[in-house]
């Protein structure tokens, strides 16, 4: 019987590792792969619990939608800065991006 | 559905191919191996979905992040990307400071996870028309301000693309 439990667990697993990618990458783009496991590992949650929990089963499905959308405006703007970043230092090393102006 | 074998096999192998398809994302050196194994996950979590019985969220997850976010990123690793990809995605020296650092968050949420009495039960599945009327009446605020978000997401990823500097 699965429960509410192993998803919650496989959420943690897979928040870890996107905040493993997170502290550690050094690659703009990989930073923003990892973020985007983040977003998926808190959906999964939110899924999991409006289906195993009688408190309101609709609320997480649209809150699940809601971060998607907002992920997806995240990493289309994040990309097009990487791109602009790129285009102006040759790097999308976030260690060599640290002059604090542009 | 849920409590069968099917089900059951079908949530150890999707789960099982989610966290190694992410843990691929992690820790490949290869930034366009990443980029595919990225997609992959997405799959995954949308096959998860599935066996949440939240069908329409699973065919969004496919449609948005397998589709649209996992080929903007590959678009992004073809634009920023010159030579030797096989080291394109090092890690930096924070690794084990991070690792460590993961690893302390994964104990913690695990430790709440399994220590608490869940009161789980009741839960009903939900139709795409549930969705429909919640995001037309309760969440339309919120839903008229992510369609605004979108918009200026749009413009924005537009301006940098192009610059930001008035071109003449």
């Amino acid at each position: 019987m699965i429960g509410l439990a192993h998803y919650l667990l496989i959420g943690a697993v897979l928040f870890g590792l996107g905040l493993f990618g997170l502290l550690t990458k050094r690659n703009l783009i990989a930073l923003l792969m990892s973020i985007e496991l983040m977003l998926n590992s808190v959906n999964i949650n939110l899924v999991a619990f409006s289906r195993f929990t009688a408190i309101d089963a609709a609320s997480g499905q649209v809150f699940s939608l809601f971060i998607i959308a907002v992920a997806a405006a995240e990493v289309a703007v994040g990309l097009a800065l990487a791109y602009a970043i790129h285009r102006g230092r040759s790097t999308v090393s976030v260690d060599e991006i640290d002059w604090l102006k542009w | 559905m849920n409590g069968g074998v099917a089900h059951t096999l079908a949530f150890y192998f999707l789960a099982g191919v989610t966290l190694a398809a992410a843990a691929g994302v992690v820790f490949k050196r290869n930034l366009v191996h990443s980029a595919f194994l990225l997609s992959v996950t997405f799959l995954g979590v949308a096959g998860l979905y599935m066996t949440l019985e939240a069908e329409f969220l699973a065919a969004v997850q496919a449609l948005v992040y397998s589709g649209a976010v996992a080929i903007l990123v590959v678009i992004g690793v073809m634009l920023t990307q010159r030579s030797d990809m096989g080291q394109s995605n090092p890690p930096n020296a924070m690794i084990a400071v991070g690792g460590l650092a993961s690893l302390a968050i994964v104990g913690v949420i695990v430790w709440a996870v399994l220590g608490t009495d869940w009161k789980t039960g009741g839960g009903k599945v939900v139709t795409v028309a549930d969705i429909g009327r919640r995001f037309l009446t309760d969440f339309a605020p919120p839903f008229e301000a992510v369609a605004l978000l979108l918009l200026a997401a749009l413009i924005g990823a537009v301006v940098l693309f192009k610059g930001g500097k008035a071109q003449s």
